[in-house]
């Protein structure tokens, strides 16, 4: 309903006719709705650290993170992903700007330095299960890929809704649906950025100290 | 509200501001682990985890543009108890594992003996190839050197 209301059509009323608070403009209920969401996924991340917290000193004999860990590994991953977010801030003034080809080209820039995150993640990973400090290793090691890969599944959730956004867009331009699901998407992926503050903190830098 | 669009995604001076600032406090935690600063284990920790915490203020005032106006307060209502129930699990999950530990002299006896250095605190850097399970931590530690 509040979907069709544009500037052209002014407010469009439902088949029941005006809202209970005719002078109030409702905006629409997805922004906060997504944003409960958000902060319910981020009581999953705190389950997750708590996990790390509580399971991350038991190697069980192997290997401890002063052995695994690469802070300058940690750094450009950090970097990569708060790159894309600023590029999506940008794709987001670009699309303010109903600038549909601009929009679309910094989502893409946004998805490469998104897919080179996932790209590091998945090296990492690979290599730590191929030198036998995989998630069957320790308890240690349990939680960290826990906790590090539901983070890089939310990333690469956030990829493959970026690219069907880039299609959507392609498609039917910058109408106000597409506007609303850009902001939506706009809010999961700098959320995964905030959450990547706290796996380099509290997951890598403070056990190399 | 007809202006909700402008308000919610900011300005370019915005995003740069919140670029920058992100930038700083990411960096000054690596920096001090790369460069080995010579400070106590906890103030290194203490310092990491204030600058970890006063960064996702940053972004959310800067990427996520949270404001105690927006959907007349809801929305920091929801980040406050989320918040709040973020710091009861991660406090009490430490509290009440750490209190168990305390209380399991016989279990923790039993963990020194099999992994000696296993303990909280203690470094896991210079030991591996000696022990039980010694195999894989030794080539752990073979493929990191020429990584």
């Amino acid at each position: 309903m509040t979907m069709l209301d544009t500037p052209l059509t002014g407010r469009v009323e439902g088949p029941k006719g005006p809202d209970h608070h005719p002078e109030h403009h409702h905006a629409s209920p997805t922004p906060i709705g997504f944003w409960i969401y958000l902060m319910s996924d981020c009581v999953i991340f705190a389950s997750l650290f708590a996990a790390y917290a509580v399971l991350g000193n038991n190697f069980a004999g192997g290997p401890g993170p002063k052995d695994l860990f690469e802070p300058g590994f940690v750094l450009i991953e950090t970097a990569l992903l708060l790159i894309s977010s600023v590029t999506f801030g940008v794709a987001m003034l670009k699309a303010e700007n109903h600038d549909m080809d601009a929009t679309t080209l910094w989502l893409v820039v946004t998805g490469l330095f998104g897919a080179g995150f996932i790209g590091m993640e998945l090296y990492e990973f690979n290599h730590l299960i191929h030198i036998g400090a995989g998630p069957d290793r320790s308890g240690f090691l349990s939680a960290f890929f826990l906790l590090v890969g539901t983070h890089g599944l939310h990333v690469t959730a956030g990829l493959i809704w970026l690219c069907v956004m880039i299609a959507q867009i392609r498609m039917k331009g910058m109408i106000p649906a597409n506007m609303q699901r850009l902001s939506t998407l706009s809010m999961f992926w700098h959320f995964l950025d905030l959450v990547w503050i706290g796996v380099f903190s509290f997951v890598y830098l403070v056990r190399l100290i | 509200m007809s202006a909700h669009s402008e308000a919610s995604h900011g300005t370019m001076g915005q995003l740069m501001t919140g670029f920058a600032l992100a930038a700083i406090l990411s960096i000054i935690p690596f920096a001090l682990v790369m460069m080995e600063v010579d400070m106590a284990p906890s103030t290194l920790v203490a310092i990491i985890m204030g600058l970890g915490a006063v960064q996702i203020v940053v972004h959310l005032v800067y990427f996520l543009h949270l404001k105690s106006s927006t959907e007349e307060g809801w929305t920091l209502a929801a980040t406050v108890l989320a918040v709040v129930i973020v710091a009861i699990v991660l406090a009490g999950s430490l509290w009440v594992m750490h209190n168990m530990n305390a209380n399991m002299m016989p279990m923790s006896e039993g963990n020194m003996v099999m992994d000696p250095e296993a303990t909280p605190g203690a470094s896991m850097s210079d030991h591996g190839a000696g022990h039980d399970a010694g195999h894989d931590a030794g080539e752990a530690s073979g493929h990191e050197g020429h990584n």
